[in-house]
């Protein structure tokens, strides 16, 4: 038979979805580690902060890469959302979804969202006073205003320090997040074809544990923050 | 009454197809680009015939009445094919096959037919595997083989329970290359209503758009029908809901002869009837019986408390069981053709010792297999010691893997559970062996007229044998009618396209539309299917397993007055012109209650017993077979074929006399 | 028992259909599903009334007729079970059971509970074939082993009846299910290899152009499947696809 190609295929899109999400994942993870350096050790955390904050390679190549990933996933996956949508336009008068299919892989739009409402949070705090240290006061020394230390750790520990209101926020955002990657990681497996009777139930097991385990250490630095420092 | 030319090619058997194929008149591809086919039904006959038809040149036409080809109902056969391969090495050719065929047959098919049948059957195995019908292998990765009733070989294949369906997705998808090519044009939701004649050729047909009601005109140099058999007359049957005689029973109208309509096959392990709501019956394959064994309690006072819910089959002890197809049939056992299967559980009911609420059913019982399979499992597993709780585990492991698919569709249906208590079964209409006669060449008594698969009847006799069914449908589909076809079609080069706008066409489709308008404005009271379960009921109880002349008089008679009724009294809510699916069913139970009548009288007519046709009156009465069917070979040796004339019951009987050149006739014995 | 239907009425694709109420009284537990709709419509065309319209046609769970939407779910509340195979024991007396199409744009209703699937065919046209002509002269049955593990899986794949419950429950109406396991079972057999690329690329294409919503991998199609077909089917599936956009 001859080939049919497609400029844009469903599967494509769909890979398109798991890649920036494999991609994104990495990032949880080696932001995870790094802000667990927090709790461990401040010098340490402060040393790996400033070397990511002004390295070149991550601030003009991963950076950008990161940044276009998760504006990508956001956006690509409201229009898949829309798109699926679109393809049943009588809706069942009763249909249950919970019979069949996990919360989680059902409402991936509804945990997706959150976790963009929260990285607005995020952002506020955190991303874009950097940016604007960094690249509009043009101060690259990672030191705090007049003094001689790092300012990264106190800052982080600035933000959740009796701060209740935005632990809680990060706790929910944080579960929100967990039940997208409950859901999201398997998928990705599946999505760019991984699938067999061996290795999938250890992938299956393996992202639930990074589902439950990244968020959890996230919350835990907040908690971790919010308690441990007397001022 | 005439005698009809099968136009058999001379020669020794085993030499007849070899020599036609290298005889027959060939069309050349440039022509075949010319000419015409419709092809009605999509089983595996029809399916497999549009797509070899197609591939060849031809420009076809196919037709079915479901929303898609791959729903025929071949697609419900579940044990197997056979095929006469003798990949087990043990001792089966073609001409076992061809032997068995014809025995099981009862010696009423046509010789020459059934020993091409056996000859193609190998290419059958070759080209499903290579289109990718995934047959059960052997951890070798070669072809593994069961074997069914009424044989001493193992030469079926088969895919899980499922074979039909995966040989009739393979049909599907031979034809799905041809719909892209363009070559086959596909008429979903389409019901064939007649064939038109043209100069005394078949040059066409009238169907019915079954979404919007339309009655379309379709023309074509030949017209090939693959439409099934018509178990349903019985309204009970294992066949499909749909499942109908229309098609051949219009072309029989038309001219084409109707042959052996009385050779019914009641399959024996079929899951009971369970109440009057039933709508249908719903076949176990046949290779259950390879492991199960039948029985019935010997005593009558247990028969009764089973059926009063006082008695439980499992506390029956073995003395007071009743195996009685071992008990008759020693050689074969519980593997006897389904024929004499089907009759030795009518005969125990009857007498009084069938099981269930109704009485009508026996039991096929897997606990000595789960035993038997326990222990040598626990042989293979070194398990010397084994208690009996796990053979028993370690055996219906065994079972669940050759049957696990047929013992969860039981218990769905019956909500028992027959790992642990047997299985109830009870014989139902399963396959039609009578059907449109054909020539060797396939070719009904209307010329370009062709029927293959069930709908004609020349392969099997009068009882077909297991996994025979899905051999006929493919071989005549792919391997038989795309080369006779062609010595129809070689003298058609020069005709060009036939024209619908003829007066031929216009009086066929009139006739169409007035038999719709009568049925949709007819305004009665009973809806079709009153019809349908009363016809079944008089088929049943007096052309069913067991007939007699008085019941066989009373049913001509009583059909006919059932008839009579129908068209005066018959409701077909809806119009003619939308989807209407009990105006669909109103023309087919019609077309039924025609072919009932003259069912009726080609049992009466022949005054004998012989395969699925049991006359009460003809049987053995004495010695060893006592009570077994009795033939007449000397009286009636032919093949019945009736020529419509306007009354069922007054069809011209024109007879094809069987000749057996190369197998000696004599009784069918299994004992 | 008694029960209270809610049935999808639309006579006409263009017309909007309605859910309509129904009372059934006196209904057998061992009556299967289409059995205990035949009583509805005996009722409906005794009461001069027109019935409903739904597909069926073996009543054995195997020509993939029958797609009706039961309480929620394709096929209704048991699993691997097809509507025909559903019998009323799965119900209780005075149960309420909404009885609706399967729905998707890509099968748009024809009338009442009447779907057209003709989408599926059309993908099945675009490369659900090996291509080889009947002849006669293709090679033994046994020339070429297929692993029993590979045959079993084929034979897996190629269960699917075709009725597109999968379609039906899954929340984007994505036929990804349907068309993974015809891709699989032809990738699984060296038979069909030798077209498997090309064979991804477009039965993927058509499944797009039919309008199919896409997979997210909720997994609820395996659920519902009435054969159980696997969801590692998709991800072959996806493998043929992405291996074939590379390559080719």
């Amino acid at each position: 038979m001859s080939t049919k190609k497609q400029k844009l295929s469903s599967i494509g899109r769909k890979v398109l979805m798991a890649l920036t999400g494999f991609f994104l994942m990495l990032f949880l993870l080696q932001h995870l580690s790094i802000n667990l350096l927090s709790v461990v050790n401040a010098d340490m955390f402060n040393e790996v902060s400033h070397f990511m904050g002004t390295n070149p390679i991550v601030q003009y190549i991963l950076q950008p890469i990161l940044i276009f990933s998760v504006v990508f996933h956001f956006a690509w996956g409201m229009v898949l959302e829309y798109q699926n949508n679109q393809a049943r336009d009588v809706k069942y008068a009763k249909y249950k979804g919970s019979a069949n299919a996990t919360w989680m892989s059902r409402n991936m739009i509804i945990s997706g969202l959150a976790v963009l409402a929260f990285l607005a949070i995020h952002f506020y705090d955190f991303w874009l006073p950097e940016i604007n240290t960094k690249y509009i006061q043009g101060d690259m020394s990672g030191m705090s205003h007049g003094s001689d230390h790092f300012r990264y750790h106190e800052e982080l520990v600035s933000k959740f320090a009796h701060q209740p209101i935005r632990v809680v926020l990060y706790f929910v955002a944080f579960v929100m997040l967990s039940l997208h990657l409950l859901h999201g990681f398997q998928s990705s497996f599946q999505t760019v074809g991984f699938n067999h009777s061996k290795y999938t139930p250890i992938i299956k097991k393996l992202g639930n544990l990074f589902a439950i385990a990244i968020p959890l250490g996230f919350v835990i630095i907040a908690i971790y923050h919010y308690n441990i420092h007397p001022h | 009454m005439s005698t009809l030319d099968g136009k058999i090619p001379g020669g020794p058997i085993s030499e007849k197809w070899t020599n036609y194929k290298n005889k027959v008149d060939l069309v050349n591809p440039a022509n075949k680009r010319n000419i015409d086919v419709i092809v009605v039904g999509t089983g595996l006959a029809g399916g497999s015939a549009a797509a070899t038809l197609a591939e060849q040149g031809y420009n076809v036409k196919a037709f079915c009445y479901q929303d898609s080809p791959r729903r025929a109902h071949s697609i419900a056969a579940q044990g197997g094919i056979n095929a006469a391969k003798n990949y087990q090495g043990d001792g089966d050719s073609v001409y076992r096959l061809f032997y068995d065929t014809v025995k099981g047959g009862d010696y009423r098919s046509r010789e020459a037919n059934v020993h091409r049948l056996a000859e193609v059957s190998t290419n059958i195995i070759d080209q499903c595997v290579a289109q990718g019908v995934p047959f059960a292998r052997d951890y070798g990765g070669l072809l593994d083989n069961r074997s069914f009733g009424g044989v001493l070989v193992s030469r079926t294949f088969y895919a899980k329970g499922q074979t039909g369906q995966q040989l009739l997705l393979g049909a599907y998808s031979a034809m799905n290359r041809q719909i892209a090519r363009g070559k086959i044009k596909m008429y979903n939701r389409h019901e064939m209503l007649d064939v038109v004649i043209v100069d005394g050729k078949a040059r066409g047909i009238i169907a019915r758009n079954l979404v919007t009601g339309e009655i379309e005109r379709h023309s074509a140099h030949a017209v090939v029908l693959g439409t099934g058999g018509y178990g349903n007359v019985f309204y009970l049957s294992t066949n499909a809901m749909g499942s109908n005689v229309t098609a051949g029973w219009k072309a029989h109208k038309r001219g084409a002869h109707f042959a052996n309509p009385c050779y019914t096959q009641i399959h024996p392990t079929c899951i009971p009837r369970s109440g009057d709501y039933q709508s249908k019956l719903t076949l176990m394959s046949e290779s259950l019986r390879n492991d199960g064994r039948i029985w019935v309690p010997a005593k009558k006072e247990d028969a009764q408390a089973i059926r009063d819910g006082k008695l439980k089959p499992t506390e029956i002890s073995e003395e007071d069981r009743d195996y009685y197809l071992e008990r008759r049939y020693p050689a074969f056992g519980n593997l006897v053709p389904r024929d004499v299967a089907s009759r030795a559980a009518k005969e125990r009911c009857d007498e009084g010792h069938g099981v269930n609420a109704t009485g009508e059913a026996v039991y096929l019982d897997f606990a000595a297999a789960i035993v038997r399979y326990g222990k040598e499992q626990a042989t293979i597993k070194g398990e010397d010691n084994a208690s009996e709780s796990r053979i028993k585990e370690l055996g219906k492991a065994i079972v669940k893997a050759k049957y696990g698919n047929l013992f969860d569709m039981y218990k769905q249906i019956v909500a028992d559970d027959p790992y642990e208590t047997p299985m109830m079964i009870y014989p139902a209409v399963h396959y039609t062996m009578g059907g449109i006669w054909v020539d060797y060449n396939l070719m009904t008594s209307i010329p370009g007229c062709y029927a293959i698969g069930e709908a004609n009847f020349s392969d099997h006799g009068a009882n077909r044998l297991g996994a025979s069914a899905l051999m006929q449908g493919l071989a005549d589909g792919y391997f038989v009618l795309p080369y006779t076809i062609g010595s129809y079609l070689s003298s058609d080069i020069r005709t060009g396209q036939i024209s619908t706008d003829t007066k031929e066409f216009d009086e066929a489709e009139k006739q169409v539309k007035e038999r719709i308008d009568s049925l949709v404005n007819n305004n009665g009271t009973n809806p079709v299917d009153y019809y349908h379960r009363k016809l079944g009921n008089i088929m049943w109880n007096k052309c069913g397993m067991a007939r007699n002349e008085e019941g066989l008089k009373e049913a001509i008679k009583e059909i006919a007055e059932l008839r009579e009724d129908f068209w005066k009294n018959v409701s077909v809510p809806g119009k003619a012109n939308e989807l209407n699916q009990e105006l669909e069913k109103a023309g087919r139970v019609a077309d039924f209650l025609e072919l009932g009548e003259l069912f009726a009288k080609d049992a009466l007519e022949r005054n004998e017993s012989c395969g699925g046709h049991f006359r009460e009156e003809y049987v053995e009465k004495s010695g060893e077979q006592k009570g077994e069917a009795l033939r007449d070979d000397k009286n009636y040796a032919f093949v019945s074929a009736w020529e419509y004339t306007g009354v069922p019951s007054e069809a011209i009987l024109h007879k094809e006399k069987l000749e057996f050149n190369d197998i000696e006739l004599k009784q069918r014995s299994y004992k | 028992m008694n029960l209270n239907l809610k049935v999808w009425r639309q006579n006409s694709p263009d017309e909007k259909g309605q859910m309509v109420d129904y009372q059934l009284e006196g209904i057998s537990e061992h009556m299967s599903f289409l059995e205990m709709m035949d009583v509805l419509n005996q009722k409906l065309i005794n009461s001069g009334e027109r019935p409903v319209a739904f597909d069926h046609d073996c009543r054995e769970g195997i020509c993939g007729s029958c797609s009706m939407f039961i309480n929620g779910e394709a096929h209704g509340p048991v699993k691997g079970t097809t509507t025909c195979q559903l019998h009323m024991r799965s119900f209780k007396d005075g149960d309420t059971i909404f009885i609706e199409p399967f729905r998707a744009n890509a099968f748009p209703v024809i009338k009442d509970l009447v779907i057209d699937r003709s989408a599926f065919d059309r993908i099945q046209h675009s490369g659900g074939y090996i291509s080889v002509n009947t002849s006669g002269n293709t090679q033994d049955a046994n020339a070429t082993p297929i692993p029993k593990e590979n045959a079993d899986l084929a034979m897996d794949a190629a269960t699917c009846i075709g009725c597109g419950a999968c379609v039906a429950t899954c929340k984007n109406s994505s036929a990804m299910l349907f068309v993974g396991a015809k891709i699989s079972q032809y990738a699984l057999l060296p038979q069909g290899q030798v077209e498997a690329k090309d064979r991804a690329q477009n039965m993927v294409a058509q499944m797009d152009a039919e309008g199919f919503g896409n997979c997210t991998n909720t997994g609820a199609c395996e659920v519902e499947c009435p054969k159980g077909i696997s969801l590692s089917n998709i991800a072959r599936m996806n493998r043929e696809f992405l291996d074939g956009s590379i390559t080719k």
